[in-house]
């Protein structure tokens, strides 16, 4: 229904799609703060078992904040027209959104080998479950960049607001999961 | 009295045409593609008045398998001693007859039914169903928008309600039987699944169920919450929406931050049962071995549950707020008192929604002086609470009232929201709440003030917009028996149980005969029972009725059969995809002119006169 989405129409300055990805992040914030504060909860009640987090995971911290700023460089050469640049730049995006899943799985195996597992106390349960179901949030937004380099090798290059609009969206996604990662490292870090 | 009825003059047409926003919608619209197929039509209809009815019939189906599976415990309830052969051919091996003929219902069986009852009648009818239907049909419509912000989205939306509903009515069918260990699925009965029978793939049924319609709320309330706050037409302002959008507005919002809690809590549940993790289960022997599974506390369970599980009686009750405030503003021909303390009551009572959840645990060993903090919050909501009825009390009071099916159940909403809010007031003090937890007065009190009164408002909305949603008016003699009859027996069967929860009757037993404190409540017990088949034969005619009305009811004349101010009804009978066939009306005054200088309507379409004030804006 074009008809629906006529522009100029628009009450407030954002388009209704970006607002519904804004709303759809609070929606996962609510879910990640529940199960940090499950995390606060369970702590409070004893028998917790106290580790520091392999170093692995600040490699991988920096790897998803390089891939933010990367990403969004790509956009900034997509609406300048810079064509090479912005391929480029998706690319180097992709693969570092890739590292940052492989260091992840690097990470879980580091903490297996510290004696801290899956099944054992809550403490590094609760770890592995949070982090996993991050990383399931940012293999979502690994696929979304996929769809971009489709497009951005496929299609013709053409700078137009459906297409801002789309970069956007990706944009605005692996910028919430790269910011959750932080939280999580953050809280992990000073939570223990 | 305000109510002189001069019709006031005004040419709809040419008013939309006029003032209304053009959006050029034929040009976009090449023939009537949306209604070329029967399957993108009635199927994968993008069409949210077409997607509202979807929601409506799935949560009339639950409804009656949830109230019949209520009729099958309540014959144990309140027959223990008669047999149940009869019900072989339907439930199978959960009757088991003796040699003497005697048919009796396994005990396991009872306690899914139990549970299964709660699941379907709180999520599938009274979320999905309530919900569900009324922010379809009323939010694009009521804002003047051409369709949800995505109708694609939306109509997933209800797919994956249709795949919930599909995976828990499989359950249904298990050999070990559905999941079994209440609505509320505490763990240790959740979490493992050795722990009774439904608990195995029962359970597991149960939350993939669940997690899919978690994902229907999240993206059926992400698109309302999108859809009135951009796509509202030109003059909607926030305080010119009718109580009705603001209610669904506001429960989208609070699904959308409630319901991802709960995701997390079945996410944990999922890998104590299936990776064996430890969140919720701690020390525990089965069949006299040791689990390996050490520190994890069931009360978090409870915690993550309930804060969901709080909203969520708001989420329940807040669209059946809407509804009646729209209602009997209608048919009393006078605005809704109070407006604004209307929109403060409901963002009030969000906000607290968030913050009283450990009234639910007050017996699970949660500190006194934490439970003092929940106890006043939880008194607090009886504020906003009190001012909303005592609005609707005044709305009626002096109106020139149409006492017809839909604003017979919405007065019947009042009644019933007062009785069973004062029975929370009860419970929401501890001290009371150890006597009461887990007893038949918290049954009686959350169907009164939830489960009736939310039905009642569905029955309101229902009979007032049958005819935008088919056409053709309900019948209303029908209608009426259906509201007597609905209305005291509602009362013959919960009035009595807070006199068998006083007496410390605890929910959730099989049977009470062979325990020699509650025995003397056979009787009562027995007329609770044949109370509730009563009620369920009118629900089956108010099926009928529904089914019947669709093709032979009487045929809609008129594009505003109610006088109403409300943009739904100056859409054509037969609305195509799109609702308005020109221009999107625009919209000059609030919802609520009724009986305002001597005219006993005045639609939101008509512009104001030169020096009129505004109604939403006292
Ligand atoms: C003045 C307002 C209210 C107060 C103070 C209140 C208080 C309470 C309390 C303290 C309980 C826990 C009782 C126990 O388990 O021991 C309870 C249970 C419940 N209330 Fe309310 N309530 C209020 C209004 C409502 C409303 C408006 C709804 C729904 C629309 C509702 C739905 C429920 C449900 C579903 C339960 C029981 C859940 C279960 O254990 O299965 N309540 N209420
Ligand atoms: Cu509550």
């Amino acid at each position: 229904m074009n008809a629906t989405l006529t522009e100029s129409h628009y009450r407030n300055k954002i388009h209704p799609k970006k607002f519904a990805l804004w709303v759809a992040c609070a929606s996962m914030t609510m879910m990640f703060a529940a199960f940090t504060s499950a995390y606060i909860v369970r702590q409070a009640s004893g028998n917790w078992l106290e580790f520091n987090l392999p170093d692995v995971f600040s490699y991988s911290t920096g790897v998803i904040l390089a891939s933010s700023i990367v990403l969004h460089c790509a956009y900034i050469a997509f609406k300048k027209r810079n064509v090479f640049l912005y391929k480029g730049l998706l690319v180097l995006a992709l693969l570092l959104g890739i590292a940052f899943v492989v260091l992840q799985y690097q990470g879980w195996l580091a903490m297996e080998k510290m004696g801290v597992q899956l099944t054992g106390n809550p403490s590094g349960s609760f770890v592995y479950v949070i982090s996993g179901l991050h990383a399931a949030h940012v293999l979502g937004g690994i696929s979304a960049i996929i769809v971009a380099l489709v497009h951005a090798f496929a299609l013709k290059f053409k700078v137009t607001k459906v297409r801002i609009l789309r970069f956007e969206l990706t944009l605005t996604y692996w910028h919430f999961v790269d910011l959750l990662w932080i939280y999580l490292f953050l809280f992990f870090i000073y939570q223990k | 009295m305000t109510n002189v009825s001069t019709p006031i003059q005004y040419d709809e047409e040419k008013l939309i045409k006029e003032q209304g926003f053009d959006d050029h919608f034929h040009d976009h619209h090449h023939g009537d593609k949306y209604k070329s197929n029967f399957i993108t039509t009635y199927i994968f209809s993008q069409d949210h008045k077409m997607i509202a009815k979807q929601f409506l019939i799935t949560g009339i189906f639950w409804a009656i398998i949830g109230a019949a599976m209520s009729i099958i415990f309540r014959l144990q309830l309140g027959f223990p001693e008669e047999s149940m052969a009869w019900l072989k051919p339907i439930l199978g091996k959960w009757i088991t007859i003796n040699d003497a003929g005697i048919g009796t219902l396994a005990p396991e069986f009872y306690y899914a039914l139990v549970t299964m009852h709660g699941t379907i009648l709180v999520f599938f009818v009274l979320t999905a169903g309530l919900s569900g239907t009324f922010s379809n049909l009323l939010i694009p419509l009521q804002v003047g928008a051409r369709d949800m912000a995505s109708p694609f989205l939306n109509m997933l939306s209800y797919w994956f309600f249709f795949l919930a509903g599909l995976v828990m009515f499989i359950s249904l069918f298990l050999s070990t039987g559905p999941f079994s260990g209440g609505w509320t699925a505490y763990p240790p009965l959740s979490a493992l699944p050795q722990a009774s029978s439904g608990s195995g793939a029962g359970m597991t049924l149960w939350i993939v169920s669940l997690v899919l319609f978690v994902v229907s709320v999240l993206l059926g309330g992400i698109n309302y919450v999108t859809t009135v706050l951009n796509l509202r037409t030109k003059g909607m302002t926030m305080w010119r929406l009718p109580l009705t959008i603001w209610a669904f507005f506001v429960t989208a919002i609070l699904g959308i931050l409630s319901f991802p809690v709960l995701a997390s809590a079945f996410f944990l549940v999922m890998c104590d049962r299936g990776l064996g993790t430890s969140f919720f289960i701690s020390e525990i022997f089965i069949g006299g071995q040791a689990l390996d599974n050490v520190g994890g506390s069931p009360i978090l369970y409870q915690h993550l549950f309930w804060f969901l599980g709080h909203p969520e009686v708001y989420i329940i009750i807040l669209p059946a707020m809407g509804l009646v405030s729209e209602v009997l503003s209608v048919h009393a021909r006078k605005p809704i008192f109070g407006y604004k303390a209307m929109v403060f009551s409901i963002l009030a009572i969000a906000f607290l929604s968030f913050i009283v959840w450990a009234h639910h645990m007050f017996m699970s060993g949660v500190n006194p002086f934490i439970s003092n903090f929940f106890v006043i919050f939880t008194l607090i909501i009886a504020v906003p609470s009190a001012v909303k009825v005592f609005n609707w009390i005044t709305t009626l009071y002096g109106g020139n009232i149409r006492f017809n099916s839909a604003m017979l159940f919405a007065i019947g909403f009042v009644s019933l929201f007062i009785s069973g809010g004062l029975t929370g007031i009860f419970l929401g003090n501890s001290a009371i709440d150890i006597q009461m937890h887990d007893t038949y007065f918290v049954v009686a009190h959350f169907h009164i003030v939830m489960g009736i009164a939310a039905f009642f408002g569905m029955f309101a909305g229902i009979y007032n917009w049958y005819p935008k949603m088919f056409g053709t008016f309900m019948n209303e003699t029908l209608g009426r028996i259906h509201f007597w009859g609905t209305m005291i027996g509602a009362y013959a069967i919960f009035w009595p149980m807070h006199y068998l929860g006083m007496a410390g009757v605890p929910r959730r037993y099989y049977r009470f005969d062979n325990f020699d404190a509650f025995s003397h409540f056979a009787d009562s017990n027995k007329f609770i029972t044949i109370a509730a088949i009563i009620v369920f034969a009118l629900q089956i005619l108010f099926v009928i009725n529904f089914f019947y009305s669709i093709k032979n009811g009487k045929k809609m004349t008129t594009k505003n059969p109610w006088g109403a101010n409300t943009l739904e009804w100056t859409t054509p009978i037969d609305a195509g995809h799109g609702n308005w066939p020109g221009n999107i009306p625009a919209v000059h005054r609030w919802a609520y002119d009724y009986g305002k200088d001597g005219h006993e309507f005045i639609p939101q379409i008509v512009p104001m006169r030169e020096g009129e004030k505004d109604g939403g804006d006292h």
